[in-house]
């Protein structure tokens, strides 16, 4: 069974008397260590895409499934439940919380889990020794490079073990080198069996992923999978 | 819950200490609300204690009776009289009186004379029962004896007062001093007793009874005032009752007239002051409160501002899985440790203005912050704190995690 099963979702948002169709039906099935890439240019659904399936956002019509479970009928206490529980965010511009430690950032998901402080430590601190930054844990994220930055907010992602791993344009604010080794880093991640699904209008970041998916005025475009699969058969 | 509770806990310290000053100013408010509050209550209630205190040792199971006149009937010339028959009247026929005693006000001048010193004071003609009603003790000699009022002997007890004004020596006993022309020897002297309301109770000098009596001539209009104490068993409002049935039908009162005398307890006199304190506490307390208002409105003004400081915070903590309860604890405990923080500094600055209050102001009572004051300060700041701190975290709680994400 599919990790991700989307059918026929549609988002519309009202901009005055016009409706804007964001989303206009997509099917797509996410499985089990997919490494998947969204491209496509700005307007093209993207970041609605991405805000659906991060259940940050519900559809407007259509269905997802994520692991199992009915999403769009949820409310908004059940849908932060699943994003604590089967999402891991990275974000352009880290989103870490600017008076917290490195380490205090990590823990921050396991709180709303309600695991116990000497239990929270021990689990934030094996994720940021796989990323490489064991060395940082106290420092203030103001006092952290961007890649540093980049990586404390994998680490957090990392911690709650989540189904899926969401990036979204998770090198815009770094320069090419360090882009270089986040994406080695989410290779890496890859090759251990997790999930990862990025957003990005980067062609050089998409070229990482193992599936990319373009996007147009809010309909999938071009799937790599289906023209492999067109191909094969 | 617990453990929501305590993570909220430990987050809103950080955020409080993260922003020290910004947090003092935003409590500033309830401080000094707070403040305001325990000091004019700390000034009343020590006020009021210590006029209890004073009142105990009027003897609290005494009464005094004296003539009344309205005013009205005062213009027409008209006087209302309490006279020795009446006291001998109710030495004679009440329940319950231990001892009773007439006082007799000097009526021409209350001058007394020691050497070149004169001075002022109030010159009371009574009996040996006085020190009895008024439990009074002696410093140095003997009170009125009986016999000094039988045989109108010329002497005096006086009070500590009247010593230090007329520059009398440390021991006055034996001395002589003129009072209406008339030379009295001191015989005994009183032990300071202390001002109730501004009024020297050491500022007195007492005569045997008869001897006032002859001093003001042979008066038919004599107006006395009795006091007297009551028996152990004695009710004070029986004891009231049989009075006042007794002296109208003396003074040939008919039903439809008031009474032409007062009968007062010295408990009656407490309620009056403490009802009057108690009314000063609850207006100026409730003057006070006010401000403890507006401390709270300022708690709700910076609250929402740090939250919408705090969006994009907010925004991420619901991504990664912050449900509604756990933002709006966050919110709500940091507005309520806020204002418990200032409501705990306001309490001892209170405290200490209370003090330097009635330290500065010689011969005011110490004040003293009842227990109850500090539970309703700190209830108080703390309620403030929840009423003011919903609104704000609220808003918090409702944020849409994209939305706050987005904020810049």
């Amino acid at each position: 069974m599919a990790l991700i099963e989307l059918r026929a979702i549609t988002k519309y948002y009202e901009m005055g008397d016009q409706i804007v169709k964001a989303l206009d039906g997509i099917d797509i099935d996410v499985f089990k260590n997919d490494y998947l890439a969204f491209i496509g240019s700005s307007g093209s659904g993207k970041s609605t895409m991405l805000n659906i399936l991060g259940c940050l956002d519900k559809p407007t019509n259509g269905q997802y499934h994520l692991n199992g479970k009915n999403v769009e009928v949820m409310d908004q206490n059940e849908l932060s439940e699943i994003r604590n529980q089967e999402i891991g965010f990275i974000f352009q511009s880290f989103n870490l919380l600017p008076r917290s430690t490195a380490l205090g950032n990590v823990m921050q998901p396991l709180v709303y889990r309600n695991v116990r402080l000497k239990q929270r430590k021990e689990m934030a601190m094996d994720a940021l020794t796989r990323v490489g930054l064991d060395d940082r844990t106290h420092h203030l994220p103001n006092q952290l490079s961007g890649g540093q930055r980049q990586r404390v907010a994998i680490a957090r992602a990392l911690v709650t073990t989540p189904s899926i791993l969401l990036a979204d344009e998770p090198t815009g604010n770094l320069d090419s080198k360090t882009s270089i080794e986040i994406m080695q880093l989410f290779d890496e991640l890859h090759d251990e069996g997790h999930t990862l699904i990025v957003v990005t209008h980067e062609d050089e970041i998409a070229r990482h992923c193992k599936r990319v998916i373009e996007m147009k005025d809010g309909k999938i475009f071009n799937d790599s999978n289906t023209v492999t699969d067109a191909v094969t058969h | 819950m617990f453990f929501a509770l305590f993570e909220s806990f430990r987050s809103a310290v950080i955020s409080i200490y993260a922003h020290g000053l910004r947090s003092f100013l935003t409590t500033l408010g309830i401080v000094i609300g707070v403040a305001s509050v325990i000091a004019v209550i700390s000034v009343t209630e020590g006020m009021s204690s210590f006029i209890g205190d004073t009142f105990a040792t009027l003897g609290s199971n005494s009464l005094t009776i004296q003539s009344y006149t309205p005013f009205e009937d005062q213009m027409k010339g008209i006087r209302a009289r309490l006279t020795p028959e009446d006291m001998e009247l109710i030495e004679r026929r009440t329940d319950g009186i231990a001892s009773i005693t007439p006082i007799l006000y000097a009526s021409r001048s209350s001058q007394i004379k020691f050497g070149s010193q004169t001075a002022f004071s109030q010159i009371m003609g009574t009996t040996y029962a006085y020190q009895d009603v008024s439990q009074s003790y002696m410093s140095i000699g003997r009170f009125l004896a009986p016999s000094d009022n039988a045989t109108r002997r010329r002497i005096a007890v006086i009070g500590e007062k009247v010593k230090e004004n007329l520059n009398l020596p440390e021991n006055p006993v034996n001395e002589y001093v003129e009072i209406g022309g008339e030379w009295f020897k001191i015989v005994g002297l009183m032990e300071p007793k202390g001002e109730i309301m501004g009024f020297n109770r050491d500022d007195i000098v007492l005569v045997p009874y008869n001897t006032m009596r002859s001093l003001q001539g042979n008066q038919t209009r004599t107006d006395i005032q009795i006091q007297l104490s009551l028996s152990d068993t004695a009710d004070a409002d029986s004891v009231t009752q049989q009075l006042t049935t007794l002296l109208r039908n003396a003074h040939d009162l008919s039903s439809d007239e008031d009474d032409d005398f007062v009968i007062q307890t010295a408990d009656q006199l407490m309620e009056t002051f403490d009802t009057i304190i108690n009314m000063v506490t609850v207006v100026i307390g409730g003057i006070v409160s006010i401000s403890l208002l507006v401390g709270g409105i300022g708690i709700m003004n910076i609250m929402l501002v740090s939250v919408t400081e705090r969006t994009r915070e907010i925004g991420i903590c619901k991504a990664i899985g912050a449900k509604r309860h756990h933002i709006l604890m966050q919110f709500l405990i940091e507005a309520l440790l806020l204002s418990l923080l200032g409501g705990l500094i306001g309490l001892a600055l209170g405290y200490g203005l209370g003090t330097l209050i009635s330290n500065a102001i010689p011969s005011f009572p110490q004040a003293s912050v009842p227990l109850w004051s500090v539970a309703l300060a700190l209830g108080f700041s703390g309620f403030v704190g929840v009423l003011f701190g919903i609104l704000p975290a609220a808003k918090a709680a409702n944020l849409d995690p994209i939305d706050a994400l987005r904020y810049e």
